[in-house]
């Protein structure tokens, strides 16, 4: 059975830091033991473009928040139908270029403040958490959605493992920032600063939706949807859920995220899926569940926190969301 | 003009269009049709607008007079892939509800720019024909100035949506700018 995750009732930015200090023990207890449970467990990690299979715990219907009963978007669009700046702005560019990526070897090197700095290679990755499905819906702020079968693990499992220290208070993300691998980032009159960056809020990374993944539909992931392992954070815009990961910092500042930095008036650093903040030049309100089509552009009515508030709405208790947007 | 470089001009500016509906009925437009037929008719658009304006300093550098009958064409085009562009926002993006039309055309100025350019080639379309240009007279030429401001419209609201690669907006712009010095030059030199 799943096992179920409380709704945090009250967390706020001030008091999180200490609570994840403090819970810090039981994290690392739950890491080592899953690290044991799944020493069978054999995960292939392919050079390409992702499809080799993995073992899992499959989503079964529940009443949480991990399961969902909606339509999935086929596997074809997922894979199809992307962004990831680095291989190019359109939207099929992912597809054709992201072969050009070798993930394999791969590490994430976890940094800052953490009791443990080291690196983590893909196969202690894929060999060292207890794979399970999650089916999210998965909002882009440009106003179209999916719902996606993801495969993967918590991130507070991952950070356990590093021993965060009573410092830290956000959680960086690094892509892969190569040009010879990267065709996007080699363009002249690209304005954004590679590598790309995101970031977190440490009780915002300790919450149980926040996922590691490193496959959907029950397969590795293919290189344009992030491989070899790449973020998921269900209830923020997609660009949160940073791709390729090549690096995780700990630190006691918020972090300096790509989009941000970019546009500020345009996306925030919580980036929170909120349908009564309209982008500046789009409206939240609606977003286009794929696929759609002429004769069904399928518009549905976008949810606050992407339908996630039960679970994470409580981080925010306080915050004009208007002005943290 | 030769009627076989018209024929071919006319069926070359239809190429993304017939291309648009192969897509969209094979499938090869993928999941969000939305994005693709807004971004294919909002790139022909601007690339017919643009290559209309280029007529002219063409002519004078290839002396191929005969060009100039190609400017209506491409003219009428542009025309075409911004009323499909407009059509398809109109489908997609609200619904066909007049309050979110509104809504939109208020508050996010870049869709402004975009209507307004669009609003500004209507009666360019409508005057087009030989009849209308000689019940016109002068006057035809007058108006028809009206499609620069139509380019400048055009281009910002291309440049306005760009989120992080700004190489194709800038193409445009400078060569609507060289096209702008190239006349302004020539303007100089006849007064």
């Amino acid at each position: 059975m799943h096992k179920r995750f409380n709704v945090p009732t009250i967390a706020s930015s001030e008091i999180t830091p200490e609570s994840v200090y403090l819970d810090r023990r039981s994290f690392m207890r739950a890491g080592a033991g899953a690290a044991l449970a799944v020493s069978g467990m054999k995960a292939v990690a392919g050079k390409g473009t992702g499809g080799a299979s993995l073992d899992y715990r499959e989503a079964r219907k529940s009443d949480d928040a991990f399961f969902t009963d909606e339509d999935l978007t086929p596997a074809q669009d997922v894979s199809s139908y992307c962004n990831f700046y680095e291989f190019g702005t359109g939207k099929t560019d992912p597809a054709s270029y992201a072969h050009e990526m070798s993930v394999d070897p791969w590490s994430i090197e976890v940094i800052g403040e953490v009791g443990k700095p080291g690196k983590l290679h893909l196969e202690d990755v894929m060999s060292g958490f207890d794979l399970e499905e999650r089916i999210y819906r998965l909002r882009c702020v440009e106003a179209w959605s999916m719902v996606v079968p993801w495969v993967g693990f918590p991130l507070s499992q991952l950070l356990a493992r590093f021993e965060p220290t009573s410092k830290a208070k956000y959680v960086e993300f690094r892509t892969l920032h190569d040009p010879g691998q990267m065709r996007g980032t080699r363009s002249f009159t690209s304005i954004i600063d590679w590598p790309y960056r995101e970031g977190l809020r440490m009780d915002e990374a300790m919450n149980p939706l926040t996922l590691m993944a490193v496959g959907l539909y029950g397969k590795t992931l293919p290189n344009q949807n992030g491989a070899p392992v790449r973020l998921v954070v269900p209830w923020k815009y997609g660009f949160k859920s940073i791709k390729s990961i090549v690096q995780v910092r700990l630190t006691e500042t918020r972090p300096a995220t790509s989009w941000e930095t970019l546009a500020p008036r345009e996306y925030g650093f919580y980036a929170n899926v909120n349908p009564q903040v309209d982008h500046p030049r789009w409206s939240q309100k609606q977003e286009r569940r794929l696929p759609s089509t002429v004769f069904r552009p399928n518009r549905i009515p976008t949810q606050p926190f992407n339908g996630y508030g039960e679970q994470v709405a409580g981080l925010y208790s306080g915050m004009d969301l208007k002005k943290h947007f | 003009m030769n009627p076989v470089i018209r024929g071919t001009v006319f069926f070359l500016c239809l190429l993304p269009f017939a291309y648009l509906v192969f897509a969209l009925v094979s499938g090869a437009a993928g999941p969000d049709p939305a994005e693709f037929i807004m971004h294919v008719t909002g790139e022909w658009g601007a690339r017919c607008l643009l290559l209309s304006l280029l007529i002219s300093p063409l002519r004078k550098w290839t002396g191929w007079g005969a060009l100039l009958k190609l400017r209506r064409m491409l003219g009428l085009y542009a025309f075409f892939y911004a009323c499909v562009h407009l059509a398809s926002f109109a489908h997609f993006y609200v619904g066909w509800t007049l309050s979110i039309v509104v809504e939109e055309l208020l508050e996010r100025p870049y869709i402004t720019l975009g209507f307004a350019g669009w609003f500004l080639m209507l009666p360019l379309a409508l005057t087009s024909n030989r009849s209308m240009q000689r019940r016109l007279g002068k006057n035809w030429q007058r108006l028809h100035r009206l499609v620069y401001l139509v380019a400048v419209f055009a281009f910002c609201h291309i440049l306005w949506q760009v989120r992080s690669d700004i190489g194709e907006a800038l193409l445009y712009l400078t060569l609507f700018g060289w096209m702008l010095i190239w006349r302004y030059i020539r303007y100089r030199k006849s007064v």
